[in-house]
């Protein structure tokens, strides 16, 4: 007899709906708020969690449900007022110091079922947040990395006893003038032998002769890449100083980085730490004739520095902000690497009841019309911060003053997280704010099922049982999808959904198209066994074909790639193939199982 | 057996001439709207700063209006996005703004927070630099080209030069006349317009070859009759569910219409409009041009073996 199903069938289908329930399911479950407390360095120690677990309990939370997960620590709550107010308790009682305290949402199915499946995560147009598409500015990564041959190649010139040069880095050069060729070419074989890779010209005009030079190609992309490197490692520092828990953190292209910050709020202050350059340098306060004037930050007046810096904010590898004992101003508190300590040691040993400097530095982009164009342009701002007697010989550890409280505990993180090797510039923002989020889920929610319904219902009513049968296969390719997204952890957005409700009202389409040709069999005399073969038969190749296409354009779609149409794309392309699964396979297996291998005079279609 | 059509039998290819100039008018105004209105882009490929922010008492647009100009901040569109409660403000991007780029967004909250008597919540900032917003608007562009040409091969791959060509004409003429009222109304037309307009290529497609699978069984299965009734017989069989899968798809998108919100109508409205223009063009459009260009039995007989549609019978 035809239309039975072979047992193989009826268990795939069944497995199939099983798993794809089991994995949909952690989203019923929806999520908890949480506080998250991760240590700044080392691993939690058991110590520490029942410490976190009293702070709590002494603060009124009591029954508060806890888990430890890759190192951090989880404390579960049901609102956010709660989570909000457990929050500022633990950052008030807990050292900055040596925790990352942040708000977080976490899966709230039970834990029998976190071990199995993982429910969808949310885009942040749906969870609220933050998105960043930062640009490097490789210019002046270059401009840095040319830059650090002018106090060698200045040593080679004093060294060979050529005087009334002058070396420099503008407009993107390394140039060295001379007042003849001879002590040029002398020279020339001199600033090769400095190693670097450089590529290097001569030229004359007028009574003078120069050397320019730049990185050679290779050099300068290497120069591009280590910084993108370090830029991107110097922001997850930041980011986790600002305690956001589940960043993104990625390289885009050449010369870019995404950043996405689920929950942030504040994206002013977020914007201002991704993107801060402050730094700071000490020097020499100085009376000798080739000393540098700097403005100071209390009155504006001119101070003299020494040209050579004692130590860099590259040298600094802790910081920690507070207030000076003996002043009682805020104060930065930082740490030295061996070099930079030696080297502190060595110039304030004999300076003792000198001045010493601290300068803020800072860099500035701008956009600027030249001609028209919008250009960037860079400015640096050096400020003296503070300028004092050196009373002892410093080393590793010590402190600086003359910084605003907020200013001391914002410098305090950046020394802490590293610099940028250059300085970035945000070039897209997208922030969705969480009563938006809220609204997202809730529309987005509302418009799946009643398309859904409003679908199911019509097939119910046109096809009778076989569009019952439909309605069940249109369900289940929803909770197909759902599943598959948490198992590929693909991100849902507002698009997304929206990719859900469209394949709603395509995945249909291979039904009815099944449908009509059954129809069409019946109408013209066929037995009705074989008009439910012929009806499904006929229309795989057709179904194959629209579906084909339309995974052409969802690919293409997936491949332009932004965000949140990219979660448009995911679930159209796993819409239609799981829609044909359940459309065409799922159906069939129900269809025979009703159906199949009896004699029927009519069929309720 | 429930129906809504059923044995029709119209001679939609009689007429197909007269459609054309139907299709032709159509893409005339779509083409003259675009071309003297021209599409009023959104943020995303413009550049420049998108701000929505919530009141909790129906907000004053003047005030608002106001308040920005007082605070010196680039030109701005000030207008009430879906309720009274909720404004839109639209900014071209400013000079002088670098570093801290997307500065003049905080500003601006801070500007209207000020500016009002009850508290304000940011809903939404999106900032597009001018030079992304380019690239965007390059990539876009490319991605409405590799989907024509992916599908044009395999269209020919599938069926035939004819088709291909009748099937490219439809996918042509329904996305100028999306984006045609898009530009005829000045509806913001951004990302998602876009990924929604790639989404009718594939779902006019869709319906196209469905149209074109039954011609192709048919020729093959019909010894007589003209090339123009055999597809006449081939779009009627095919009509009911035409108007079905439609129907379905056109309820679904109304439900995401009316219950989405303000963020996705744009994209429920451009696939509306596409599913319309697109389930007309795969009859009047694709398969008329596929009857034009003189289409013959010989075209469509396997030439191989490629006979799954005619597989025997139980």
């Amino acid at each position: 007899m035809t239309n039975t199903n072979p047992l193989w069938k009826t268990l795939l289908l069944a497995v199939v709906l099983l798993v794809g329930v089991l994995f949909a399911l952690p989203n019923l479950f929806g999520s908890d708020p949480a506080v998250q407390i991760s240590a700044r360095s080392a691993e939690l120690t058991t110590e520490d969690v029942s410490r976190f677990s009293k702070v709590l309990s002494d603060a009124g939370f009591t029954d508060v449900e806890v888990r430890e997960e890759d190192g951090r620590y989880l404390a579960l709550f049901d609102n956010e007022d709660d989570q909000i107010r457990a929050r500022d308790v633990l950052a008030d009682k807990l050292d900055p110091n040596t925790y990352i305290t942040a708000l977080n949402l976490v899966d709230a199915s039970p834990a029998w079922l976190r071990s199995i499946a993982a429910p969808m995560y949310l885009g942040l147009d749906l969870r609220g947040g933050v998105h960043f598409l930062m640009e490097v500015d490789m210019g002046a990564a270059i401009d840095t990395a040319e830059e650090r041959f002018i106090p060698a190649w200045k040593r080679d010139v004093r060294e060979a006893g050529i005087r009334r040069t002058s070396i420099q880095h503008t407009d993107g050069v390394l140039s060295a003038r001379f007042r003849d060729v001879a002590d040029r070419d002398r020279m020339l074989d001199k600033f090769r032998d400095e190693g670097g890779d450089l590529d290097f010209e001569t030229s004359e005009e007028g009574e003078f002769a120069y050397i320019t030079a730049n990185l050679t190609e290779a050099a300068a992309e290497e120069e591009q890449r280590a910084a993108l490197q370090q830029n991107i490692v110097t922001l997850r520092n930041r980011i986790n100083e600002l305690g956001v828990s589940e960043p993104v953190i990625q390289q885009q292209g050449l010369d870019r980085i995404v950043v996405q910050l689920p929950g942030v709020q504040d994206t002013a202050r977020a914007k201002e730490i991704l993107g801060a350059t402050a730094t700071l340098e000490y020097r020499l306060v100085s009376t000798r004739s080739d000393a540098r004037p700097y403005k100071r930050r209390e009155d504006g007046s001119t101070i003299m520095l020494d040209r050579d810096i004692i130590v860099t904010g590259d040298q600094i590898k802790g910081a920690s902000s507070g207030i000076d004992q003996q002043t009682g101003t805020p104060a930065v508190f930082v740490n030295l690497d061996n070099a930079g300590a030696r080297r502190m040691q060595e110039v304030t040993q004999d300076n003792v009841g000198n001045l010493m400097a601290v300068v803020y530095i800072e860099n500035r982009i701008d956009n600027v019309e030249i001609n028209g164009e919008l250009v960037k342009k860079v400015t640096k701002v050096e400020e003296v911060i503070n300028a004092a007697t050196i009373r002892d010989v410093l080393s590793h550890r010590f402190q600086t003053t003359g910084l605003g409280a907020q200013e001391a505990s914002d410098l305090a993180l950046l020394l802490r997280a590293g610099a940028l090797k250059a300085p970035v510039q945000i070039v897209e923002e997208r922030t969705v704010g969480p009563s938006l989020g809220r609204d997202n889920i809730r529309q987005g929610f509302l418009s799946a099922v009643a398309g859904l319904a409003i679908v199911v219902v019509f097939m119910a009513v046109y096809y009778r049982v076989f569009g019952i049968i439909a309605g069940f296969a249109l369900i289940t390719n929803v909770v197909l999808i759902v599943a598959v997204l948490g198992a590929l952890t693909a991100t849902l957005t507002l698009p997304g959904i929206a990719g859900i409700v469209l394949t709603v009202g395509m995945a249909v389409d291979a039904n009815v198209l099944i449908f009509e040709r059954i129809r069409e069999e019946l109408r013209s005399g066929t037995a009705v066994q074989a008009a439910i073969s012929a009806g499904y038969d006929k229309a795989f190749s057709t179904i194959a074909d629209a579906n084909v296409t339309t995974l052409i354009a969802a690919i293409v779609l997936f491949s332009l790639g932004t965000g949140p149409i990219k979660g448009f794309a995911i679930t159209l392309c796993i819409g239609i193939l799981t829609s044909m699964f359940t459309a065409i396979f799922g159906t069939r297996v129900i269809v025979n199982a009703l159906y199949g291998g009896r004699r029927l005079s009519a069929l309720p279609i | 057996m429930r129906s809504l059509i059923s044995d029709t039998n119209f001679n939609f290819m009689g007429r197909y001439r007269a459609f054309f100039m139907v299709s032709a008018a159509m893409l005339a105004v779509a083409i003259l709207a675009i071309a003297i209105r021209g599409l009023n882009l959104g943020v995303d490929f413009t550049g420049g700063y998108t701000i929505e922010v919530g009141y909790e008492q129906p907000a004053d647009l003047n005030a608002i209006r106001a308040a920005l100009v007082q605070a010196q901040l680039p030109d701005s569109q000030v207008q009430a996005f879906g309720t009274s409660t909720e404004v839109l403000i639209r900014m071209a991007p400013a000079k002088g703004d670098g570093g801290s780029s997307a500065k003049v967004s905080d500003e601006v909250l801070r500007v209207l927070s000020e500016s009002s008597d009850s508290a304000i919540s940011m809903r939404r900032v999106e900032f597009v630099g001018p030079q992304v917003g380019e690239e965007l608007r390059e990539k876009g562009g490319l991605a409405m080209l590799t989907a024509l040409f992916g599908i044009i091969l395999y269209i020919w791959f599938r069926f035939e030069k004819k088709f291909s060509i009748g099937s490219v004409l439809a996918l042509v003429h329904d996305v100028i006349i999306t984006v045609g009222v898009f530009a005829l109304f000045q509806i913001e037309f951004d990302l998602t317009i876009l990924a929604a307009l790639l989404a009718v290529i594939g779902y006019s497609l869709n319906d196209t070859i469905v149209v074109f699978d039954r011609i192709r069984e048919n020729f093959r299965l019909m010894r007589t009759g003209t090339p123009e009734e055999v597809m006449n017989d081939s779009i009627n069989q095919t009509l009911s569910r035409t108007v079905i899968t439609s129907g379905t798809t056109l309820l679904v998108l109304f439900a995401l219409l009316l219950f989405g919100g303000k963020i996705i109508s744009g994209f429920a409205l451009a696939l509306i409009i596409g599913i319309v223009v697109g389930t007309y063009s795969s009859i009047f459009v694709a398969s008329a041009a596929v009857l034009h260009l003189g289409v013959t039995r010989e075209d469509l007989m396997p030439v191989e073996k490629e006979g799954a549609d005619m597989d025997a019978m139980p």
